[in-house]
Formats: structure tokens, C-alpha cells, sequence
């Protein structure tokens, strides 16, 4: 049941093989981006998180068909040129990777969280001014686990990304 | 891979009629969240899809200005609670949105997927049961419209037929305008977990007193149920603590919560009376009522 379809994967147009059959996450993953990760496959973990036209997805529980016509986004994409994204140096530099598994799925979240917030706010995204707070911060993450961190740090590195994004810009 | 035998994409809800009339036994597969949860677990009964998704009739939401409310059976919960949310509209029903799944789940899970697959523990079941939400079916037979607290037929069964497909759920002026409305969900964790209890209640008031109260429960009976005797009981009683306190009371008397894993009957009797206490009292303080 093999079908081919037509997408943005990072930022390039491509033609991928899939299978009807296939979810999103094993596409990819044997389209050679192994960065998503299998944690349940059943949408409880968030492993494997990718952005489908900028909206967070658990790729496990989506047929790999529904990526015809659309920009995905995995954590392949993220960093350019070897230069790690705003979010990837926060999360390095809070100290929230440990295993390292959930940490793809939690990147893209978190991706999609800050850019979101900087789109509502007008191109600006600054924590404390729009008044997100620890508690916003676990809401939003609600779909992704993680057995290593206890999530404190992951929190600190959602706030990191929010300075760093802002400094960015 | 997923077990599918067959798969049609339909790109309108007459060609989904068409498809289920031709191809008996298919099932519909709109986000995806619980059917392919099931094929991943070889249940029997989802090899043969046809596929929703994201249609473009199944996905508007209008809000007419005299307040009737209709939502696509394919509107997402991320979408539906954003746009509730914007016009100020059915608090139960954002709350109880909100309480599904984490943001992945609501990015892709459907209102009509939610009501469709009968879980006893659904949580829009709960606010859509208060708001007297009404659903629109259609073959390639006709449409027809039904209550939904009519469409649950038993714990993961709905009367829909073989070749039916849910199109929107409608909600009338009257059912939510003026009206004070909560959903809580009790579950043992704050998010990503089903229901132990999930309670809505939505009121409307004169001078204090109850005009109407609409109260509904979903893990507490095999079908998310509605508490009509003590509902006709309140009308046009002045509201109070004593009030709130009788309703707690009486509430079991039309349920018939059950041991499982998760919980004991005892407790989940526990937690339904509890609820009607927080709930009636919220859902009546929204109205603008005095506690
Ligand atoms: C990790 C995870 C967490 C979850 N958490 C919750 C939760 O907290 N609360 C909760 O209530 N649910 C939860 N769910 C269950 C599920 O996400 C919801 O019930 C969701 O609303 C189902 O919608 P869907 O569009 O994904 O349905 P699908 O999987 O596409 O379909 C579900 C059923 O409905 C039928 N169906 C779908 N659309 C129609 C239609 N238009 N007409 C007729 N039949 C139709 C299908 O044939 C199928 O039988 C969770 C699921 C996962 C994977
Ligand atoms: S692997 Fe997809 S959510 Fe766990
Ligand atoms: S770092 Fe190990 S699971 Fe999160």
C-alpha cells in the first residue's frame, strides 16, 4: 500500500515513499531522521513530537500520509549550520538533558510554545511581560515525559528559551 | 505498521457516505487518537478505514448572532477551545476540552471522535449533556438530528448506524445564554489521564432562586448520564448552602457508579457527591448567584 507523497521536511521540498499503513514517526525515522523517538507509541509520552504547519503532533499516532502537502518540522531541522536553536542551547545550558530521549519531542514543543507566545505578543516574547509562569509552563508540556529530569529543569530551560528567543530577535 | 486492510480517503462527507454505504464494516477515522490506538492494540473492527480527516465541511464552528452555536464534528479540541474561549462561550464545555489529553492529544483529537467512541468517561460527553447539545447524522439514507444524551446507547456504544457519519453537534440560544456553567474532572493525575469522575452543571437563575439546573456525570453510570428527577426537584427553590447540601445528597440516587481498577464504587460515590457540591456551587456563582 505504498503511496508517494510530497512535502516540506525542514525547510526542503521532498518525495517520500510511505506506506498507508505507516505511522508519521516510523516514516521518518526510515527516511533516516531517527531524531523522533519511539517512547509509547500510543500519544502518551511525546517522544515524538513533531511540528505538522507549526503545530505540535505526536507523530507515533499520525498516519505518515497526513504529511502530503504540509511543512514538517523535526529536530533534524532545528540547529543550522551546527549552530544549536535558541531552545536547544537553553536546554544544554539548563541542564535538562540527561538520557537525552524525550528531549526531541520536548525541544519541538517547546519550539512551538515560544514561537507561538512571540507571534501573540507581536514579535515579542518576553517571560514575566506576558505573564507566563512555571504552571503555564507544565500545562503546555503536559504531553511530553520524562523519567530522567523531574522537570525542573526542563521548566528552567522553557524560561531560558524564552530569554534566549527574545534576545534573538 | 498499522493493521489496515483498506483505506479510502473521502474528501467530502457525501463521498464518506458513499464509502461506508460501499464498503460495509469500514469505520471512520477522523484524528485518529482512539482508532489507531486500537488497531496498534489488534483490536479487530478498524482494518477497514475511511478517513476524515480534516475535511473542510466537518471542521466550521459558527455562532450565529441570536447565540445558536454549531460545531463541526471535525473541529479539533485546540481549536474548539480557543474559539469558545475568544467569544467568551460554554465555560463547561472549554473546561472540559481543556482536560482532555495534553497538547499534542487536543492538536489532533475531535469533538466528534470524543462523542463517537461512547467512552463512559468522554469529557465533552459531560458539558455538551448540560448544554443540551444536539447531534446531526447523515447517510446516504438522510439526516437526522438526536439528542446526545439520546446517542449513547451503553459503555462504547453509540446509536450510530454502519453507514452514518456525525456532521456537528449544535447547541440552541437558550441552552447556554445566561447561564452559569462548570465541568470538573477528577482524575489521579492533573493531566493525561481518564476520568475517575467528570461532573458538569450549567444554571440559570431569577432573584436567586433556580430557574433551571442542568447536571450531568460521565464515569458514573455505563453511559454519561444526566440527573433529571433531582434537576425537576430544584427548579424555583431559592438558592442556599442547605440547597447545595440537599443536592449532594440526593444526587446518587440516579447513578450507578462502579468498582474498577482505577476505583472503588465507594470512593467514586464519594467523589460524585463531592462534586455536586463544587460544581452546582460554581456553576451557580458564574450565574451571578449568592452562596
Ligand atoms: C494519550 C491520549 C490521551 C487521551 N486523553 C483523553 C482524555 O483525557 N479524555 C478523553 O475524553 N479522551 C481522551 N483520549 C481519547 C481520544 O483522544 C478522544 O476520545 C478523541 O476525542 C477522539 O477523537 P478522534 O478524532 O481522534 O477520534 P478517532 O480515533 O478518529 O475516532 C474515534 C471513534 O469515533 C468514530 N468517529 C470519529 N469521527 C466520527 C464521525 N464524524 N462520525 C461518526 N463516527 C466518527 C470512529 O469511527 C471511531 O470509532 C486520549 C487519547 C490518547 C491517545
Ligand atoms: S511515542 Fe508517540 S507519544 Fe510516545
Ligand atoms: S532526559 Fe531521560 S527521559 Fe528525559
Amino acid at each position: 500500500m505504498k503511496q508517494i507523497i510530497q512535502c516540506q521536511l525542514n525547510g526542503k521540498p521532498v518525495e517520500l515513499v510511505v506506506d498507508v499503513r505507516q505511522s508519521l514517526l516510523e516514516a521518518l525515522r526510515s527516511h533516516g531522521l531517527t531524531g523522533c523517538k519511539e517512547g509509547c507509541g500510543v500519544g502518551e509520552c511525546g517522544a515524538c513530537t513533531v511540528l505538522i504547519d507549526e503545530v505540535p503532533v505526536d507523530s507515533c499516532i499520525t498516519l505518515a500520509i497526513r504529511a502530503e502537502g504540509r511543512v514538517i518540522r523535526t529536530i533534524e531541522g532545528e540547529s543550522i549550520n551546527g549552530e544549536l536553536s535558541p531552545v536547544q542551547q537553553a536546554y544544554v545550558d539548563a541542564g535538562a538533558v540527561q538520557c537525552g530521549f524525550c528531549t526531541p519531542g520536548l525541544v519541538m514543543k517547546t519550539t512551538s510554545y515560544i514561537e507561538g507566545l512571540a507571534q501573540s505578543a507581536g514579535g515579542c516574547c518576553q517571560s514575566g511581560s506576558n505573564g507566563i509562569n512555571r504552571d503555564d509552563i507544565r500545562r503546555e508540556h503536559a504531553g511530553n515525559l520524562c523519567r530522567c529530569t523531574g522537570y525542573q529543569t526542563v521548566v528552567d530551560a522553557v524560561e531560558k528559551s524564552i530569554q534566549y528567543y527574545s534576545g534573538q530577535k | 505498521m498499522f493493521p489496515i486492510d483498506q483505506y479510502h480517503r473521502a474528501n467530502s462527507i457525501e463521498q464518506a457516505c458513499h464509502l461506508l454505504a460501499e464498503n460495509p464494516g469500514s469505520k471512520l477515522i477522523a484524528g485518529g487518537t482512539d482508532v489507531l490506538i486500537r488497531l496498534r492494540e489488534g483490536k479487530s473492527g478498524f482494518g477497514s478505514l475511511v478517513d476524515i480527516h480534516d475535511l473542510d465541511e466537518l471542521t466550521g464552528i459558527t455562532h450565529t448572532p441570536d447565540g445558536m452555536l454549531q460545531v463541526g464534528s471535525g473541529v479539533t479540541f485546540t481549536r474548539l477551545i480557543n474559539f469558545l474561549k475568544s467569544d467568551g462561550l460554554l465555560p463547561a464545555l472549554v473546561e472540559g476540552a481543556s482536560s482532555i489529553g495534553g497538547p499534542q492529544v487536543r492538536n489532533m483529537a475531535t469533538l466528534g471522535g470524543n462523542i463517537c467512541n461512547g467512552a463512559p468517561s468522554g469529557d465533552s460527553a459531560a458539558p455538551l449533556l448540560v448544554f443540551d447539545a444536539r447531534v446531526t447524522l447523515q447517510s446516504q439514507r438522510g439526516k437526522r438530528e438526536v439528542p446526545v444524551e439520546e446517542f449513547y446507547a451503553g459503555p462504547g456504544k453509540v446509536h450510530l448506524e454502519e453507514d452514518e457519519i456525525v456532521t456537528q453537534f449544535s447547541i440552541n440560544p437558550e441552552s447556554h445564554q445566561n447561564t452559569g456553567s462548570h465541568f470538573y474532572k477528577y482524575a489521579m493525575r492533573k493531566a493525561m489521564d481518564i476520568a475517575t469522575i467528570g461532573c458538569a452543571a450549567a444554571c440559570k437563575l431569577e432573584d436567586n432562586r433556580i430557574e433551571s439546573l442542568r447536571l450531568a456525570y460521565t464515569v458514573a453510570a455505563p453511559v454519561p448520564k444526566r440527573c433529571r428527577v433531582l434537576e425537576e426537584q430544584v427548579i424555583g427553590q431559592p438558592v442556599s448552602r442547605k440547597l447545595i447540601a440537599d443536592i449532594a445528597s440526593m444526587v446518587l440516587e440516579e447513578l450507578s457508579p462502579r468498582n474498577s481498577w482505577r476505583a472503588s464504587k465507594d470512593f467514586r460515590e464519594h467523589i460524585i457527591r463531592t462534586l455536586a457540591d463544587r460544581v452546582v456551587s460554581e456553576a451557580i456563582i458564574r450565574a451571578g448567584g449568592q452562596l
